[in-house]
């Protein structure tokens, strides 16, 4: 067994005194793992950092068998980030919760593109934090838990929208909603097509509490794991980076 | 082939970073062979720190007394502190003679990989020296890893109420490295922290 795909590092894991087992998210093969010689040694080092994007090839005797990567580094997209607390703190948000949540070996390109565009923003958009949100939309989607947010679960209406059922996973428009506020989710409107510039005060908070619900009621306590330690800190951090009227500082 | 004495000393040479089986076999006949020389005063040597090495209460580093020798040490700076991940960054940099301030060691960095959250570090007494007066500056010289630097950012943001300025160390081109062999994000980081001439 052989191939190669492009991919990034989601985690490392010492093996031995040299090796390391890398779990990649690849475009056409899924989140892969994977041995790589002297992967814990000062070469690879760099190299086997989360985020950073590289070419693999995956050999194997059998495709059963964890195989070993050879892995070269295409663009080192975590250095960049090193310096920003609020953006690595999205990295690290983002490959925690891919790893946690993606089953091995089932392919997602649409999930890899968003990654990619996800990272990307990281790099240097100043609305990366909708990024993210939107990011872990699509992970549901991909997963098979879709949000319905076209139409209202109630009425139909596709106007004023404003929240979200936390059980069907669907929108539920402002005048629907009135006698059963208190138990839905808030719809942050740049879910709803608004420009990521158009950010009110706590609408990204809105938006990872949203996702946050559905991740961890469809994902991770049916597999009796909490939310990734990395997410619970980037929700924090953007909790205290937000001011008083609620407006992102911008990272 | 060999007594089960010969036996346990191979399997526990083995079980040392940097040898195999086949190297604790040559080990342990070397240690056998200077048995006067070196085995016994290996022995001794091994018991004596199993005996009286401990994790410094108030800085984390190794040492046979406590306070350790850093800390008792008078000359040093009270005023700063450097943060590193564990006792190896420590020697690293007591070994280039640099710092002379007092040091703290984290014992690791968080990693949600490995379920190493801020419990599980030496955080708390980092607050707690932070806001001695005598203290004036932090440096976080984590590794410039993502883990070591989601450390120390997280780490900067508690230290914000010690009233304490919080450094960091700088990454870019290493002494003796070449522009052409950098890694882009290596070269990236180094231009973005370029300083004037």
């Amino acid at each position: 067994m052989n191939w190669s795909d492009e991919g990034f590092v989601l985690s490392v894991r010492r093996h031995g005194e040299s090796s390391a087992i890398v779990n990649l998210l690849t475009r056409q093969h899924g989140r892969h793992a994977g041995l790589v010689r002297g992967g814990g040694g000062r070469r690879l080092r760099g190299v086997l950092q989360p985020g950073n994007e590289v070419a693999a090839t995956w050999r194997a005797r059998l495709s059963e068998h964890l195989g070993s990567f050879t892995v070269e580094l295409q663009r080192a997209r975590a250095a960049a980030l090193l310096a920003s607390g609020d953006r690595l703190a999205g990295l690290t948000a983002a490959v925690g919760v891919v790893a946690a949540a993606l089953p091995e070996r089932e392919p997602h390109p649409a999930l890899f593109e968003g990654f990619t565009a996800l990272l990307d923003a990281l790099a240097d958009s100043p609305a990366w934090p909708a990024v993210y949100v939107r990011f872990e939309l699509g992970l549901l989607a991909e997963l098979g838990f879709a949000l319905d947010l076209s139409r209202c679960a109630v009425t139909g209406a596709t106007e004023d929208l404003a929240f979200v059922s936390p059980r069907l996973g669907r929108a539920v428009s402002r005048a629907a909603a009135a006698p059963y506020r208190e138990r839905l989710l808030p719809l942050p409107p740049f879910l709803l097509g608004a420009q990521a510039g158009d950010l009110e005060a706590g609408q990204i908070l809105d938006g990872l509490a949203l996702t946050g619900h559905f991740l961890e009621s469809q994902i991770f306590t049916p597999h009796n794991q909490p939310l990734p330690a990395a997410r619970t800190r980037l929700v924090d951090r953007i909790s205290r980076t937000t001011t008083t009227s609620g407006d992102m500082i911008a990272p | 082939m060999t007594g089960p004495q010969i036996d346990q000393l191979i399997q526990l040479l083995a079980k040392l970073p940097g040898l195999g089986p086949r190297s604790a076999r040559r080990a342990a006949l070397h240690l056998i062979g200077r048995k006067e020389a070196l085995l016994r005063p290996l022995a001794e040597a091994m018991r004596q720190a199993a005996d009286s090495v401990a994790p410094c209460g108030t800085c984390g580093n190794l040492d046979s007394v406590e306070p350790c020798s850093i800390c008792r040490d008078g000359r040093r700076d009270d005023g700063a502190i450097c943060v590193v991940e564990g006792v190896g960054d420590l020697w690293a940099l007591e070994r280039a003679a640099i710092f002379r301030g007092r040091y703290h060691v984290l014992g690791g960095t968080l990693s949600a990989l490995d379920g190493i959250g801020p419990e599980d570090l030496n955080i708390g007494g980092l607050i707690a020296r932070a806001a001695d007066p005598k203290v004036k500056e932090v440096i976080l010289a984590t590794n410039a890893t993502v883990d070591g630097q989601t450390t120390a950012h997280y780490l900067a943001e508690r230290l914000q109420d010690c009233g304490v300025m919080v450094s960091g160390l700088a990454h870019g081109v290493p002494v003796g490295g070449e522009l052409d062999y950098l890694d882009d994000g290596t070269l990236a980081t180094a231009l973005g922290s370029r300083r004037p001439v």
